[in-house]
């Protein structure tokens, strides 16, 4: 039986490093690329030693593919396809083809000029990688060799973030990477067609998780953004520099103009703008509005959100700040925090998660007096407000996504093991299919049914077509009579005497022959006339002829008399058929040994 | 057959010959008709190739034929049809068979059986397909024939198993248009069909393609099922499972079709039980159909989640315990169960408090859930509006808030559910969905009643850059019950805000505070003394009486005042003095109260809430009898009846201010016997015994009532809605009086008479029915001296004319029904500014317009705005069609923006705008009923008469200060 191979490299019960390697149809795949946020050793990257000891990646992968443009999905991509040695395809849509390449030297930086690392990637080796990269379409069907094709579909989450069916003959998977079953301030839901893929493969971060609706938390946002302002407190909000900060940002953006605010808002770093810059491009990408409305105005061009420089914090009035990095500990958002944070008016609002150590986690726990270095204290008596914006399906949006695609079987990546455990379980209760989680480096295999193509003849396929009933009834199967040829790896199904003219073979008649003993007291010709007359009784709607050489003829079956050399009353019948009328031969055969009946003349 | 045929065509080129010969020119129109099927025929016959053919028919299908040669052309058509080899050419001559058998005033019966006979004969499945689509057409053309009805259904049926999905298509849709439910089909065919049950009915037909393998098809089935419906057959409930299993297609047009197929089948048997498959409970059918239709709401298509949100919305016979799981959706964060947002803040109300600073870990999950009882795939209806709401397209969450609409307009407690999720939704990113949903959340209001965290929300949005959606939102307050005195108070304090930061929002919210003051009395109370900042002991400074807000409080206590009567006792002494004030002038918005000690102010209310409802009929009656009387003035003296209308003008417009419901009648009445009495004026002065020519120089006040008549009459026509063509002939014939005075007035000239002829003889041709009733009147006799007059000489047709309008009597008015005057208000500008608007000279200033339009049909086309400048300039500005709103019926609201320029002035000046509604007399609806066919053109028609066009100004006019400044250089 055909098999697909799936083995996780990284994300496989684990947040982070996602690389999956997938075997269908002969085919290797990787999916993703990514490195772990939580390691600076080797345990950063995906252990590539996993496909071969020893030379380069090319000769084991027919092509990678990349998700979306997070590094924890693309950042140990120049490191394998420069470092470790790959120069086939890799495949991502267009906006990440544009983002990665930002995020990949921004990584580099942080690691080799801030923290000092050698041995790893340059910026040349980025921009090597990067022409390796083939971009694609949604819904563009690519063929990357003969047999195997990718098609992208939406997955929300981030700009450019793709879902990808992989399909080698019939054995189909699906990989979502990480996407969104709820539209947001300017991506749209994830969507796929009713594919059936053998394997879905999806993440499932947030597994044991269903959300509030996302009006909710948007509304409070900004209810507690505006009341700050009318004040004339200023807010700052640390983010990450792609993603949710766009989200944010398009939120005020829109509300300030309905709201008719004039407060200043202002967004700090340039990573931003460049990455902003390819927002306004990709507006293909985003949400129903933004495609909508950018003919009068790109939204992504914010008329009240304008550059940060450092002086602005010390400025008087109302503001809106955000600041880089997310988590508050470190960079600007760590020195606009520590000037504000001794006024009450004032507010800070973290869009998102916070790691256990840092400020950000500290203030979000209540603490109000925090040490800084150089045994200086600070007290906090800004407000500190906590919303989720976060861009993963919740474990309601995983089964919406399932239902969508109706997958055979189903695999999860990218969560907690506990999490993913009470979600599997969920799966095969409520869809009864088989669901998987593999860990790092653990192998799941899928057998798989495929489906094998026969190419049919037309004749052949009108003539059957002719035999059967008036109504299409598409779910019952039906049989019908050909001959199968295989040929150089090609199936055809023909009808028997194509076949043998094909093969250049000579038909073969099959003739069965039997003989029935009768007790009949008439001379032979009655006999034959007697079962003449009998036969045409019973059978009705068959040809049956008499000929006059002493024969009788149903359909293709000939019935002769002969007496029996004891005993002038027996009768001898010689029945013969062709094996295609076995049935009626069979029958008739049966219904002569049952004697005449004695009513005929 | 194909001599006959022939045989027909010669006879229509006979024709052709020969009638041109024997009838007038007139009529040579109609007569070259036939010569189009004869010019098909040689042109076809022309035809060397396929194309050429195709190309002679797409040429003449865009010409229109008449229906007496409609058969003469089909019959060249199926002649050519016969003989055709190309199946493109034959799919164009059976489109056109179809197209032909439209035609107004041609029974299609006689082509049925060639048409059918084609089929029977036809190979190409495309043809197939469009031959049935003609027999479609045809059967919907006859649909009082059941024998061709049944023909046509056995051709359907017998066509059924064609391999192509558009002839199967075809034969479905034939199926759906025609069949019957009662009556079987199959009966005399030997077909298949036979074999599998004998006789069947059309629908057991139809739903076996159900399953066919083409989406299409199944499409085609299950529309060709809901019109049956449509049709008024009964639909069985057994396929009501086929239907649900069509919802999981792979095919969106189908899962579309497949919701309204439920939703058909939901509605027709409600009550009826199914079983719940995998346990052996049964529910009833609507609620199954609501849960299954509930799940298409996350379908993948978006399109089949907008149909479903709407069919939501018209289920109203769903058990309440299933409409309420639509809004839910338990939360949970590492299976810990959670409370919503909408819950937290219920129970924040709850204890007391009110808006707290949000902690981190707030909504930190609090009990462990049991991992079983935790349903993902919510079954059934859960969380379906939750869904729907959040939507990705906007479309969807329009169609969800409405389907909220409906469900909670009959459900109070669903609509109480609802509440949270509506006001969620006035923060969507698109205005329409705010707007919408702001509207829905007014029209279930008078079911729940506001917390003050959810009037909190809705108040946010009063700041709303949006005109649109702060009136929304006022007309929403309006009709808002809250629970508290500080919802009051915060209302009061929100809106204040709102007037403060749009000052232009003045009188919506005033409105919207005295409906809120007349709802909550008892909770306006206890807020009166800081409401008008009164203090026990000390005096407090008075308030600036021209305050908007100020105002705006006051609208609200007195109208709280109306119906709580201790209130009064609270005012300060300025209080009542304003309350004199804002009564007078702002009676609209503040009611008449009972104050103790004012005797004074309280007598004159009196008078005026004196009349009630049922003063209207006597006031009907009196307007009734003041017509009565008029129309003895025949046998009255000259000057006695002109004393007489006099006295009656006065009294109708007196009628018309006391009576708000006769207004528009009683100005119609009064300004008719206006135009009536500067008649018999101008006919009675005394220069009229002498010579004509002799007193034109002196007849100038009769040639100014002719002018000031004709006026008077086209206000008469345009002004006032409900008319009927009675009135109409009247007023027309009031106009004609004052033109044939005016003729005899001016010189005599022989282009003046003939148009005055036309004139009449356009009157006696549109109001040909009226005319019985204008017996003894000015033109009936103008019309028996016809013949005379259109021989006779400029000179004697003065003559007559004078004596005739002198002899003609009055003719009396009749009433309609309902009669508006259109009447418009600018509410801004106010004209009370003192300020000038500054501007440089040669550049514009934008003006913001602001006005009410009641009883304007079709204002986008003729609304427009006059701007009078003081040195006589004036510029008319049409408004562009999206300035114009309608907030109800008959109501117009113009918004919108004028703008003006002059050279520089040394001082400020004021400037006039006002509205002016445009007329055109051509555009009149009372033209003769048009009885053509497609084909005749407008030429035919005879001369229309003159349009006359104009404009009438029809409401006040607004003085602006301006002050155009000379440029700086």
């Amino acid at each position: 039986m055909p098999e697909i191979k799936v083995t996780p490299l990284g994300a496989g019960q684990d947040v982070g490093r996602s690389c999956i390697l997938v075997s269908i149809g002969g085919k290797n795949i990787m999916l993703d690329c990514g490195m772990h946020m939580g390691y600076n050793d080797d345990r950063r990257f995906p252990d590539f030693s996993y496909i071969t000891q020893n030379g380069r990646l090319t000769d084991f992968l027919d092509c990678v593919i990349i998700s979306h443009f997070h590094l924890d999905h693309c950042g140990a991509l120049p490191y394998m396809s420069e470092m470790v040695g790959y120069d086939g395809p890799i495949y991502m849509t267009h906006p990440t083809k544009a983002i990665c390449p930002i995020l990949l030297e921004d990584f580099r930086k942080i690691t080799v000029d801030k923290k000092g690392e050698t041995n790893f990637f340059t910026s040349q080796m980025i921009k090597d990688c990067m022409k390796k990269v083939i971009p694609l379409n949604l819904h563009q069907t690519v063929q990357v060799d003969d047999e195997l094709e990718i098609k992208a579909y939406y997955a929300g989450h981030v700009l450019g973030a793709a879902m990808v069916h992989i399909k080698v003959g019939s054995e189909s998977v699906v990989y979502t990477g990480d996407y969104n079953m709820t539209p947001d301030r300017h991506l749209g839901a994830a969507w796929i067609d009713k594919c059936r893929p053998d394997i879905l493969i999806s993440e499932s971060t947030y597994a044991t998780t269903i959300r509030d609706s996302k009006r909710c938390r948007e509304r409070d946002f900004l209810k507690k953004v505006h009341e700050s302002i009318e004040r004339g407190g200023k807010v700052l909000i640390p983010v990450f520099a792609l993603g949710r900060a766009q989200e944010l940002c398009i939120l005020l953006e829109t509300f300030w103009e309905r709201m008719n605010l004039k407060a200043p808002i202002y967004f700090s770093t340039g990573l931003t703008e460049k990455a902003n810059h390819y927002y306004k491009l990709f507006i293909t990408w985003t949400n129903q509005k933004i495609r909508k409305t950018f003919v009068q105005r790109n939204m992504f061009e914010f008329k009240h959100i304008k550059a940060f420089d450092r002086s602005y914090a010390d400025n008087p009035g109302p503001m809106v700040v955000f600041a880089t990095p997310g988590m508050l500990h470190a960079g600007q958002s760590l020195q606009i925090f520590k000037k504000w944070a001794g006024n009450e008016k004032n507010m800070v609002i973290m869009p998102g998660y916070c790691v256990q150590g840092t400020i950000g986690h500290k203030i979000l726990n209540g603490q109000r007096k925090l040490e800084m270095e150089g045994r200086a204290t600070l007290d906090v008596k800004l407000q500190v407000e906590y919303m989720s914006f976060s861009a993963h399906a919740d474990a309601k949006g995983i089964m919406q996504l399932i239902r969508m695609a109706e997958p055979r079987n189903m695999l999860l990546v990218h969560g907690e093991a506990v999490k993913m455990e009470f979600l599997k379980g969920k799966i095969e209760q409520e869809f009864s299919i088989d669901c998987y989680m593999p860990a790092n480096g653990e192998t799941t295999t899928v057998t798989t049914n495929p489906s094998v193509p026969v190419d049919i003849s037309l004749n052949l396929l009108k003539r059957e077509m002719a035999l059967g009933g008036p109504l299409p009834d598409p779910k019952k199967p039906r049989t019908m009579h050909g001959t199968l040829i295989m040929k150089e790896n090609s199936l055809k199904l023909v009808s028997s005497e194509q076949a043998l003219k094909e093969l250049g073979l000579n038909e073969h008649q099959l003739r069965f022959t039997c003989h029935v003993q009768l007790q009949d007291p008439h001379s032979d010709a009655d006999t034959l006339h007697r079962i003449y007359t009998h036969l045409k009784s019973v059978l009705k709607g068959y040809t049956i002829q008499h000929l006059p050489d002493g024969t009788v003829i149903v359909e293709s079956i000939v019935i002769k008399v002969s007496s029996s050399t004891e005993d002038s009353n027996t009768k001898v019948l010689l029945l013969s058929w062709s094996y295609q009328d076995e049935d009626l031969g069979s029958f008739l055969s049966s219904l002569l040994k049952k004697g005449l009946p004695s009513g005929i003349c | 057959m194909a001599a006959h045929l022939k045989k027909r065509v010669y006879e229509e080129f006979s024709k052709v010959v020969q009638i041109p010969h024997e009838e007038t020119p007139a009529k040579k129109l109609r007569l070259s008709k036939p010569s189009k099927s004869a010019a098909l025929h040689i042109d076809l016959c022309k035809a060397t190739n396929s194309t050429d053919a195709l190309q002679y028919l797409l040429q003449f299908a865009r010409k229109p034929v008449e229906a007496e040669s409609v058969e003469g052309v089909v019959r060249i058509l199926l002649e050519h049809y016969y003989k055709e080899t190309d199946n493109s050419v034959r799919l164009k001559i059976a489109s056109l068979l179809g197209l032909l058998s439209k035609t107004q005033g041609f029974s299609p019966d006689c082509i049925v059986d060639d048409a059918i006979n084609t089929l029977s004969n036809e190979k190409s499945h495309q043809v197939l397909a469009q031959l049935l689509d003609t027999l479609l057409v045809i059967g919907t053309q006859l649909p009082e024939s059941p024998a061709l009805r049944l023909r046509l259904v056995e051709v359907a049926y017998k066509h059924l198993s064609d391999t192509y999905f558009g002839v199967r298509n075809k034969c479905l849709q034939l199926l759906g248009c025609l069949g019957m439910v009662d009556a079987p089909v199959g009966k005399e065919n030997e077909g298949p069909g036979t074999s599998l049950g004998g006789l069947r009915d059309v629908q057991s037909i139809i739903s076996d393609y159900f399953g066919d393998q083409d989406p299409r098809v199944r499409t085609a089935a299950l529309k060709a099922m809901l019109q049956l419906h449509e049709r008024g057959m009964k639909i069985h409930q057994i396929i009501y499972d086929q239907a649900c299993r069509l919802l999981t297609d792979d095919y969106e047009q189908v899962r579309s079709a497949a919701v309204q197929m439920v939703w058909v089948l939901s509605q027709l048997y409600p009550e009826s039980i199914v079983p719940i498959p995998s346990s052996n409970e049964e529910i009833r059918l609507v609620d199954d159909a609501f849960g299954k239709i509930s799940h298409m709401v996350s379908d993948g298509s978006w399109m089949v989640r907008v149909q479903a949100a709407k069919t939501l919305g018209s289920m109203l016979q769903v058990s309440p315990h299933f409409l309420e799981q639509t809004l839910d959706k338990k939360l949970m964060s590492d299976l810990r169960r959670k409370r919503t947002a909408h819950e937290r803040a219920k129970e924040l109300f709850a204890s007391g408090e009110f808006s707290s600073g949000r902690k981190w870990a707030d909504d930190a999950p609090k009990e462990k859930l049991d991992t079983n009882t935790v349903n993902l795939i919510a079954s059934g209806a859960c969380g379906a509006f939750v869904h729907g709401l959040e939507d990705e397209m906007f479309e969807v969450r329009i169609a969800a808030v409405e389907a909220l609409c409906h469900l909670a307009r009959s459900s109070p407690s669903f609509a109480e559910k609802c509440l949270d999720f509506l006001v969620d939704m006035f923060n969507d990113e698109i205005e329409e969905v705010r707007l919408q949903s702001i509207h829905v959340l007014r029209e279930i209001s008078t079911h729940i009643t506001l917390r003050e965290d959810q009037l909190d929300t809705v108040l946010a949005v009063l700041e709303d850059s949006s005109r649109d959606i702060r009136e929304a939102l006022h007309e929403l307050l309006c009709y808002t019950n809250v629970s508290t005195k500080e919802c009051i108070q915060l209302a009061l304090l929100e809106l204040l805000k709102n007037l403060n930061k749009y000052p232009t929002d003045r009188n919506s919210v005033w409105k919207c505070l005295k409906f809120l003051g007349s709802r909550h009395p008892t909770l306006v109370l206890p807020l009166v003394p800081e409401l008008l900042s009164t203090h026990p002991y000390f005096d407090t400074p008075e308030p600036d009486m021209d305050d908007p807000a100020y105002i705006a409080v006051l609208v609200l206590v007195f109208n709280a005042a109306k119906s709580c009567p201790t209130m009064p006792a609270l005012f300060s002494d300025h209080t009542f003095r304003h309350y004199a004030y804002l009564r007078d002038s702002l009676s609209h918005l503040v009611p008449p109260l009972r104050l103790p000690g004012r005797k004074q102010v309280y007598g004159l209310d009196s008078v005026d809430s004196g009349p009630g409802s049922g003063s209207v009929e006597s006031a009907q009656l009196f307007l009734q009898q003041s017509l009565n009387r008029v129309s003895t003035i025949q046998n009255l003296e000259a000057s006695g009846a002109q004393d007489l209308l006099d006295l009656t003008i006065r009294d109708l417009q007196r009628l018309g201010e006391l009576q708000t419901e006769l207004a528009g009648a009683a100005d119609f009445c009064a300004t008719y016997l206006r135009c009536q009495l500067l008649l018999m004026k101008a006919l009675q002065e005394k220069l009229w015994n002498m010579a004509v020519p002799l007193c034109l120089k002196q007849n100038v006040t009769a040639t100014a009532a002719a002018q000031q008549i004709l006026e008077e009459t086209y206000k008469l026509e345009f002004l006032y809605s409900g008319l009927e063509s009675r009135q109409v002939a009247t007023i027309h014939h009031v106009r004609l009086q004052a033109k044939a005075l005016q003729l005899v007035l001016t010189s005599v000239h022989t282009s003046h008479c003939e148009r005055f002829l036309q004139d009449v003889e356009s009157f006696q041709r549109l109001f040909l029915t009226e005319l019985p009733h204008l017996q003894d009147s000015f033109v009936d006799k103008l019309l028996e001296l016809m013949p005379r007059l259109s021989s006779c000489k400029p000179v004697e047709l003065v003559k007559i004319l004078q004596t005739t309008l002198r002899q003609s009597g009055l003719l009396q008015l009749r009433l309609p029904e309902q009669i508006h005057r259109a009447t418009a208000t600018i509410i801004e500008p106010t004209g009370e500014s003192d300020n000038p608007l500054r501007f440089t000279s040669g550049l514009v200033v934008a003006l913001d317009i602001d006005a009410t339009l009641e009883h304007v049909q079709d204002p986008q086309n003729t609304v427009k705005v006059q701007v009078l400048y003081p040195d006589g300039q004036s510029h008319v500005i049409h408004p562009k069609p999206g300035d114009f709103r309608k907030p109800g019926p008959h109501r117009h609201r113009l918004i919108t923006q004028v703008y003006l320029s002059h050279t520089a002035w040394t001082e400020p000046s004021q400037i006039e705008v006002r509205l002016l509604l445009a007329y055109s007399s051509s555009s009149t609806s009372l033209t003769s009923p048009s009885k053509l066919g497609w084909s005749e053109s407008l030429e035919s028609l005879p001369a229309a008469e003159a349009a006359v066009e104009g404009t009438i100004p029809f409401s006040k006019a607004v003085k602006v200060f301006i002050m155009p400044k000379p440029a700086r250089r």
